[in-house]
């Protein structure tokens, strides 16, 4: 039963991350990522991360790719603007050096999970980072970054601001 | 047959080789930004993974801050396409060689 959700999500996500990067306009792409987000919180949830399921959810497809459709919308570029040349060699070579650090992962992967205990090989538990779990943890033990976090929050809320403020000088 | 880790590391990694083709064959900017996004999600289910087959939840945490660091990343990298379409009507990466050569 796990393992068909699995497989299910697997695809379904493999599928819409080669979409994000085949299909030609942004907007699709978007579509298609915030399609694999969902179904990467679906592995999340099939691992019993609930709260990292929703927080995926939530943060990323519901926030993220909303500011890129509405940057991608504000930009209102047209198709010979966006500019996708195809060239061929770059295409082909990435793909062969894609393929290559799919090996080396596999390769490193597969060299761990030898050399490493078996330990790590038991079935999905059930539950068992609750989020009174992770938020005892992100208070007490992970404070001092929490609190880095929100700083560097910030410096990119006042970047963000001061780029797209322009010189002086608002066309819009 | 039950999943393993290894089923969990192997996706995961198969995600993040499709961001990192992305990344190579695109031209356009905020399909880059997009892949960049994949690949930080392939590497948030790989933290997840080992902190769920580990039995140790600071993995999970470390997603946390992720997915934080990713959102500051997107609003700092989409406000940078912004000023580069106003200034250059383009958001094409090779229209961008200023500091190439």
């Amino acid at each position: 039963m796990y393992m068909a959700i699995f497989i299910l999500f697997a695809i379904m996500s493999i599928a819409g991350a080669i979409m994000v990067i085949t299909l030609k306009s942004p907007v699709s792409s978007a579509i298609a990522l915030i399609f694999v987000l969902c179904c990467i919180a679906g592995l999340f949830a099939l691992m019993g991360a609930l709260f990292m399921a929703a927080l995926q959810v939530i943060v990323y497809a519901g926030a993220i790719m909303v500011l890129f459709l509405f940057i991608i919308m504000l930009l209102n570029l047209k198709d010979e603007i966006l500019g996708e040349d195809e060239k061929k060699v770059t295409r082909v070579f990435g793909s062969i050096l894609g393929i290559a650090f799919l090996l080396e992962i596999g390769f490193f992967v597969r060299r761990a999970l030898t050399v490493g205990s078996e330990s790590l090989m038991y079935p999905v538990p059930e539950q068992f980072a609750s989020i009174e779990v992770i938020s005892t943890g992100l208070f007490t033990k992970f404070l001092f970054a929490f609190e880095i976090t929100s700083v560097l929050l910030l410096v990119a809320i006042i970047g963000a601001i001061m780029l797209s403020k322009g010189e002086g000088k608002t066309e819009y | 047959m039950s999943i393993g880790l290894e089923h969990f590391l192997l996706l995961s990694g198969v995600i993040f080789t499709i961001g990192v083709i992305g990344v190579i064959i695109r031209r356009n900017a905020i399909v880059i930004l997009m892949c960049i996004e994949l690949m930080l999600n392939a590497s948030n289910l790989a933290l997840i993974g080992f902190s769920v087959f580990s039995g140790n939840p600071d993995g999970q945490i470390m997603v946390f801050f992720v997915i934080a660091v990713a959102a500051a990343e997107a609003a700092v990298g989409l406000a940078l396409f912004v000023v580069m379409s106003r200034n250059r009507k383009s958001v094409n990466v090779d229209d961008f060689n200023l500091m190439k050569w």
